[in-house]
């Protein structure tokens, strides 16, 4: 891949950058013989030559991705249009709550003090996929939520890569900051709209400060041509309350790097995904929670369905120290295999430096009940419905934290959908 | 089979002559350091035909060309392979018909270890095959497997006596260049246990082998092999303690299984190898490869329960390669102190109907890490593979670690796994029930932990088990905190 060295070098940040465009170079992409990348090659998409910088701008019309927006609720909407910012789609405020562009807050003297504090902060300066972000990222989501407040409505944070150019990588980086008794709910999605290659290298940092809320919901339906590497860290302090949900149905690789780390005491982590795959699509769920204070919680569920000659991967990673001493971790990961093509592996992980914890993972592969689909084909529910009724009942219970009704109904159909069962109702 | 006493008297003389080795009264040593001249020497100090030392020697190019694995989740000075004598055997080379040939200061060793050969002999019917620094002094009860067609003896005689045998099944389950330990192994493998079941033939009694480390900065090499014939059932017992020793002493064994159509073959291990003093210092390294393959409707069961050893790397295996064949792995590890252990096992099910079954125990108390590390893998064939993992980790005290490792590969749609993991203490609530019936805290930890082990212990042969059980007493001893 060539760099086009496109970035600005008297920007404040140059530092961060050329620290982290070194590190890129001495690590380089991760191959398969690193443990966290076992599963995962990315050897196809290296050999792609993706062109980093767009060329020129373009435009889209509301219409033509009224779709993919959760349009029937009134959200704020930060909208990228091949890696950049479309006002015209978008929605932001600076109303009591910040929630705008990374460029401008990188820039603004205004922001200089937020960012030197949280800036690059809890993302990783040595893995290499982010460090590449750091070093190259140009744009991406600001939200900042001061103490004591909620915005009034959802965030969703949008990119979508028109395939203009034949290849394109784009490197978006957000950074959310919710401060003491604040709220935030956030729905991000990558898509394409043609069928050119696309490699998304997304990073993430949120930081949650005491008894912040923040519900934080990823969409991954993409085209067959479309990659996605989404590295997301969390930190999180006292009493915080921080959900994750992942609902991972397309993209032709999907990574998910989760990572959250515990500051503080009496924090509540939660990290849910329903993966349903086809075709010869690969998604990567690599989760760590990283218990570093006592007395706190961190709940994992992740179902996943595999059918064709897809791949899924979990590597779920739990680590307790020493002093985090009373700590309730829970992982639950549940696979059914609907084809003998598909694989699925999965290493769930723990290490546990403290005596006095709750732990445990547990972790399934198997198939759907025949009593059960008997059942329901005793009573005149064709076997196609009844798998499809099974499935949904499977991936439940990690629909059943997600907040907003409208997207809950939203996941539902894309489940329908993806299935391919029409089932007349809800769950 | 055996030989003249003036042959060998002759042949110690010269072949100390001809290599120089030297030798100080109790044993022969080979000077430090490993190259292709010790592997030969080796060879023939053994008497093994040509393609046995061809063997080896391949093996030595291989292991050279490797590098230490450095995956497992421990910490060590790694040990210098040059600074380590690959041969030493106990002087006195003739078998014995019966205890009373045995030099009396041997087997006044064995009885300081607790050992006795003859309350052993009597009460179980046990056969014993002792291992005192790599070479097989004696062998009971040989008559009565002979009758039978069992073949149980030391692999260096095996090599000798059934060269068939061995040539056809060495090295097949655990190839040469499995990993870097195992081609050591391969090349400088000392001596070990070779076991042969007929046709059909379900052994009588307990087959055993008892291994020492009795010679300073002497590693031990041991090779095992272990073949059951259609039909046949065997249960085999390794047992290990060691002397206290200062200086870090190398272990890297091999154990193949191979248990033909509808065979089974149980294998039970109690490890107390010497886990370094309450400093960390000292213990032994212990870096085994230990594997079975099932054929058709066979069984391999491994039963193991680690208290010793400094650092144990260790993952009992299973190949379920025929249709209908299970696996099956229970473990208990316990670690103190200082000591470090990575172990687990590797389910890899290829036929179908296979069926394995994994629950493993780990108890860390002190300073000390202890990790379950398996793999699960079913292959797009198998279908209909079942799996049950279970692994279970007890920690004692606040400075201690426990981790889980598991690699769950599923390639089939039939496949049914499960796997669980749980983390916890020993509860205070039920340490304050047991105080207040009367029982003090060590004796409540210790029946804690004996509950907590039953299900593995339960595996166990009778005899051992009792044997077990005491030794998680020891091992977790002052260790209530």
């Amino acid at each position: 891949m060539a760099f086009e060295n496109n970035v600005d070098m008297d920007h404040p940040i140059h530092d961060i950058r050329s620290e982290a465009i070194k590190n890129f170079e001495t690590k380089g992409f991760p191959s398969k013989k690193e443990e966290a990348w076992k599963y995962t090659s990315l050897n196809s998409l290296q050999k792609i030559d993706f062109s980093i910088f767009p060329k020129e701008e373009n435009a889209l019309e509301y219409h033509q991705v009224k779709k993919y927006f959760l349009h029937e609720i009134d959200t704020y909407k930060i909208v990228f249009i091949d890696g950049i910012y479309s006002s015209y789609l978008s929605e932001t405020t600076h109303d009591g709550v910040d929630i705008c562009l990374m460029s401008s807050a990188l820039t603004k003297p205004m922001y200089q003090q937020v960012i030197d504090v949280y800036f690059n902060k809890v993302a990783s300066k040595e893995e290499s996929l982010t460090t590449l972000n750091t070093a190259f990222s140009r744009e991406g989501a600001y939200i900042y939520i001061p103490k004591n407040k909620a915005p009034k409505k959802p965030v969703e944070i949008l990119h979508f890569a028109t395939g203009n150019e034949a290849t394109l990588m784009l490197q978006p980086r957000n950074l959310i900051i919710v401060e003491e008794n604040a709220e935030l709910q956030v729905i991000e999605r990558h898509q394409s709209l043609t069928s050119n290659e696309v490699l998304t290298n997304c990073v993430t940092e949120i930081f949650a400060a005491k008894n912040a809320i923040v519900d934080y919901y990823k969409v991954q339906n993409d085209t067959k041509k479309a990659s996605l590497i989404d590295n997301t860290y969390i930190a999180q302090k006292d009493k915080s309350v921080v959900k994750v949900h992942t609902f991972s149905f397309g993209g032709k690789l999907t990574r998910n790097n989760l990572n959250f780390y515990q500051n503080g005491e009496h924090i509540d982590s939660t990290l849910k995904g329903v993966t349903i795959l086809g075709e010869k699509q690969h998604v990567d769920h690599h989760t760590l929670v990283h218990h570093q204070q006592p007395n706190c919680e961190s709940h994992q569920d992740y179902k996943g369905i595999y059918g064709e000659r897809s791949t899924g991967v979990f590597n779920g990673k739990i680590i307790v120290d020493k002093i985090a001493q009373k700590t309730n971790a829970f992982q639950q990961n549940n696979n059914v295999l609907i084809s003998d093509q598909a694989t699925i592996n999965t290493k769930p992980q723990l290490e546990i430096f403290a005596d006095d914890v709750k732990c445990s993972h547990g972790c399934t592969i198997g198939q759907l009940d025949e009593d059960a689909m008997f059942y329901l084909q005793s009573r005149g529910i064709p076997r196609k419905e009844a798998t499809g009724l099974l499935m949904y009942a499977f991936a439940n219970n990690v629909l059943e934290s997600v907040r907003l009704p409208e997207l809950k109904q939203r996941i539902n159909k894309l489940i329908a959908t993806k299935l391919g069962v029409r089932l007349g109702f809800d769950l | 089979m055996a030989y003249t006493e003036e042959e060998l008297k002759k042949e110690l003389e010269t072949k100390e002559y001809e290599y120089g080795f030297y030798t100080d009264i109790e044993s022969d040593t080979f000077p430090k350091g490993l190259n292709e001249e010790v592997v030969i020497a080796l060879s023939k100090k053994k008497e093994e035909p040509e393609w046995m030392t061809l063997w080896r020697l391949e093996a030595f190019k291989i292991w050279k060309e490797m590098t230490e694995p450095e995956w497992a989740n421990i910490h060590y000075q790694k040990p210098d392979f040059q600074d380590i004598s690959y041969y030493s055997a106990p002087n006195k080379k003739p078998k014995y018909e019966s205890l009373d040939e045995v030099d009396p200061e041997l087997l006044d060793t064995f009885k300081r270890l607790g050992i006795s050969l003859d309350e052993q002999k009597k009460l179980a019917g046990v056969a014993v095959d002792i291992v005192m620094d790599s070479v097989s002094v004696a062998t009971t009860f040989k008559k009565t497997l002979a009758e039978k067609g069992i073949i149980f003896c030391s692999i260096s005689e095996a090599i000798k006596e059934h060269p068939e045998l061995v040539k056809k099944y060495i090295g097949s389950v655990v190839p040469k260049k499995d990993n870097f330990y195992a081609a050591l192994n391969s090349a400088v493998f000392s001596d070990g246990s070779f076991c042969y079941i007929p046709k059909g033939v379900r052994c009588p009694m307990e087959l055993s082998t008892y291994f020492r480390i009795n010679q300073a900065g002497t590693g031990q090499f041991e090779r095992t092999l272990v073949i059951a014939d259609k039909g046949s059932y065997v249960s085999y017992l390794e047992g290990c303690t060691a002397p206290s020793r200062d200086e870090n002493q190398l272990h890297a064994a091999v154990v193949e299984l191979i248990a033909l159509d509808d065979a089974e073959i149980k294998y039970s291990t109690v490890q107390n190898w010497f886990p370094g003093n309450k400093e960390g210092k000292g213990g032994v390294y212990n870096f085994v490869t230990k594997r079975g393959l099932c054929e058709r409707n066979a069984k391999i069961s491994w039963t193991q329960v680690e208290t010793g050893s400094a650092i144990t790397w260790k993952y009992p295996s299973c190949i379920l390669k025929g249709d209908n064949s299970i696996g099956e792995f229970y473990s208990i590890a316990v670690t103190n102190n200082f000591q470090q252990a990575d172990t687990g096992t590797k389910m890899v099910h290829l036929g179908k109907n296979t069926k394995s079954t994994i629950i493993s125990k780990g108890i860390s108390a002190g300073k000390s890490q202890n990790s379950y590390r398996g793999l699960v893998q079913v292959n797009s064939r198998a279908d209909n593979a079942r799996n049950f993992s279970q692994c279970d980790s007890l920690l004692m005290g606040n400075e201690c670690g426990a981790h889980t490792f598991p690699y769950i590969e599923a390639k089939n749609k039939s496949a049914q796994i499960e796997h669980e993991a749980t983390t916890s203490k020993i509860g205070e609530d039920q340490i304050f029930y047991c105080n207040q019936r009367g029982i003090d805290t060590e004796k409540a930890i210790a029946l804690i932990v004996n509950g907590f082990s039953k299900e593995v212990l339960n595996k166990l042969p009778m005899e051992f088990a009792v044997e077990a059980q005491k030794l998680l007493e020891i091992s977790l001893e002052g260790s209530v905190g």
